[in-house]
């Protein structure tokens, strides 16, 4: 394993933060629902698809995006909210993709049973899009090395953590994660980089994605020849 | 009094203030000022009575001014409050002209050449008259998700004048011209309803009004109100009642200057005869007493038949305390259905969710602690002070995605 490096460019963290905006769109059945998924600006996609990672990170891994929660939960439809929940965001680098598999999921769904678009909502029950504004904005924290690095990823709020890890790959249409891209390009960690880009961090809370970052770090800097 | 808005970081972490006051030296240069329509009283003037001086604390030039109005407007926007909630009213052109003459008077009277306008509620709304080059956002407070069309109308003409719109919930949106955006309201972890308390004061609570602590004890806080269905929490209670041996809270105020507020608090004793372990208590508003009453409790309800925002059930939650709650208003959003409570839609559906709770503690102690989390991450007074600053922000930015 080669030595700890000292970047030449310190990886400088942002934090985010967001604003919610009412599209004014509502659905009380699914196939309402999918002229939607189909209509609705990307903000709105993305919003419904990251939202309960976001307000609910401390519950549980495999959190649901707010398609499965509410075909599951209002319109009692588990088999295709099962779906629906298991589509692997990892996998598409735009929100475009995701829409377009969201919604061929419903499509083929409904194709094979069409009696389920007779199920309606209760009022007051149906499915209101939302969007989501990001801010964001540079902070005080920079690491130049991965030994500043883990102590700063300590510090930061986990806003910073989902802005470098989600955002910025699948919103801002980036390869990798942000944190990836340093580790391989300022220090040289290819195999660190690596590791962490194959992460699926949607099948963890936010919480614990930080301890698992923080952890192969520091394994990494055990390693160190030089420690 | 205001605390200082360090006190909150032991609550919500130095890295949220760490946020604020980022949102906040970005603003500087702008002037901000709210304007509503009473300051003291409501839940308006509570909440910027508190917002207010934190922006201030922050270094945000923030002001706020109250507009005036006599006994007949205040008759006329209380007639609109209640037509906004969907009651059936009756409003005349007269009616309209006096809120129309008191908006003209206050126009004169008012200097709005801030760079951001921030107007809350009806009242004032007309003040947008004055609109020159600077941004102007209408905060509506109220449940207008089914409002009295001709009243909706006549403000609509106003509304879209304005640059953006702010409402509590999705479901009280309105299809309008302008942006509108969503920014929940949010409760204070440091004030007396909220505040930790020490075993003591809650014992002594408990002690004054009679209740054993040695049963579980479910409860319901809220007003003597028809919406909040406290006859159907006793059915529920009964339905429980059958197989554990528990007790019932509801305590609530509010029913003194209410008349069907009386006659509803006398059907629930009704409902309650005969039964000790019913405790119906009517409260003068006692915020510590609530506070006290809903940590001492087993698990809280709020079985309400409408609901705008439903503050109770963050109140609830931020204490720990498992939550039976309707699947109605703002409810939703401070409950997801089996992570940090449990929703329901009639009697026998909130019987089943308390027999639950009262049978599997392990599964409610976890609900609580969800609920608390979820409430310290999105229902505080610190992220509705953010919101306000990113909406200002907003004003400012028409992409999604903002580089500040």
């Amino acid at each position: 394993m080669t030595a700890l490096t000292r970047a030449n460019e310190p990886f400088h963290f942002c934090t985010r933060m967001h604003l919610l905006g009412l599209t004014g769109f509502k659905a009380a059945n699914l196939c309402d629902l999918l002229a939607l998924i189909k209509e609705v600006p990307g903000s709105s996609i993305y919003h419904h698809t990251h939202r309960f990672l976001q307000q609910h990170q401390f519950f549980s891994p495999e959190p649901p995006n707010d398609f499965a929660y509410w075909i599951r939960e209002v319109l009692g439809e588990e088999a295709l909210a099962e779906r629906l929940a298991s589509i692997d965001i990892m996998e598409f680098s735009s929100i475009r993709e995701l829409r377009d598999t969201i919604a061929h999921t419903i499509e083929m769904y409904l194709k094979a049973d069409s009696a389920v678009d007779k199920k309606f909502a209760r009022k007051g029950e149906e499915f209101v899009f939302i969007k989501s504004m990001s801010f964001v904005a540079w902070t005080n924290y920079y690491a130049s090395t991965l030994e500043e690095f883990a102590d700063v990823l300590q510090k930061i709020t986990i806003d910073s953590v989902y802005f470098h890890i989600f955002e910025s790959r699948l919103r801002l249409g980036k390869a990798t994660n942000d944190f990836s891209n340093w580790f391989e390009h300022a220090l040289g960690e290819k195999e660190l980089a690596k590791k962490i880009a194959g992460f699926d961090p949607y099948t963890l809370t936010l919480e614990d994605l930080r301890a698992s970052l923080v952890r192969l770090i520091q394994e990494r800097i055990a390693h160190d020849p030089k420690s | 009094m205001t605390p200082n808005l360090e006190e909150y970081i032991p609550i919500v972490g130095e890295s949220a203030l760490e946020d604020l006051r980022l949102l906040a030296a970005k603003l500087q240069g702008k002037s901000i000022l709210h304007i509503n329509s009473t300051s003291v009283g409501g839940g308006v003037a509570e909440i910027l009575n508190r917002m207010n001086p934190l922006l201030q604390q922050l270094g945000v030039n923030s002001a706020w001014k109250v507009i005036k109005g006599g006994e007949q407007f205040f008759e006329v926007t209380k007639k609109f409050h209640n037509a906004l909630h969907g009651k059936a009213a009756d409003i005349t052109a007269q009616d309209y002209e006096i809120f129309l003459e008191n908006g003209r008077q206050n126009a004169s009277e008012i200097a709005t050449d801030a760079d951001i306008l921030f107007i809350h509620d009806p009242q004032p709304i007309t003040l947008i008259n004055k609109k020159m080059q600077n941004r102007w956002i209408w905060r509506c407070h109220v449940d207008v998700s089914n409002p009295h069309q001709g009243l909706w109308h006549f403000l609509e003409e106003f509304i879209e004048r304005y640059d953006a719109a702010v409402f509590s919930a999705p479901s009280f949106a309105q299809r309008l011209a302008i942006r509108q955006f969503l920014i929940a309201p949010s409760i204070d972890p440091l004030s007396d309803k909220n505040r930790d308390l020490p075993p003591e004061i809650i014992d002594e609570v408990f002690k004054k009004y009679g209740i054993s602590r040695r049963k579980p004890i479910v409860t319901q806080i809220s007003r003597f109100d028809r919406l909040k269905d406290p006859l159907g929490v006793i059915q529920a209670y009964k339905l429980v009642k059958k197989y554990i041996d528990c007790q019932l809270v509801l305590a609530g105020g509010g029913a003194s200057d209410d008349p069907e507020g009386i006659h509803v608090l006398e059907e629930a004793k009704a409902a309650a005869k005969g039964d000790e372990d019913i405790h119906i208590l009517l409260l003068a508003q006692n915020d510590l007493e609530i506070n006290a009453l809903q940590r001492g409790s087993t698990i809280l309800v709020q079985k309400s038949l409408k609901e705008g925002f439903g503050l109770t059930i963050a109140e609830a939650l931020w204490k720990a305390k498992p939550v039976v709650a309707s699947n109605v208003g703002g409810i939703p959003l401070q409950i997801a259905h089996k992570y940090s409570g449990l929703l329901c839609h009639s009697v026998e559906g909130a019987a089943f969710a308390i027999k639950q709770l009262l049978n599997s503690p392990a599964y409610a102690k976890k609900l609580g602690e969800n609920g608390q989390e979820h409430i310290r991450r999105n229902f505080l007074l610190t992220r509705h002070l953010r919101d306000y600053m990113l909406l200002f922000h907003s004003l400012y930015h028409s992409e999604d995605v903002v580089y500040l």
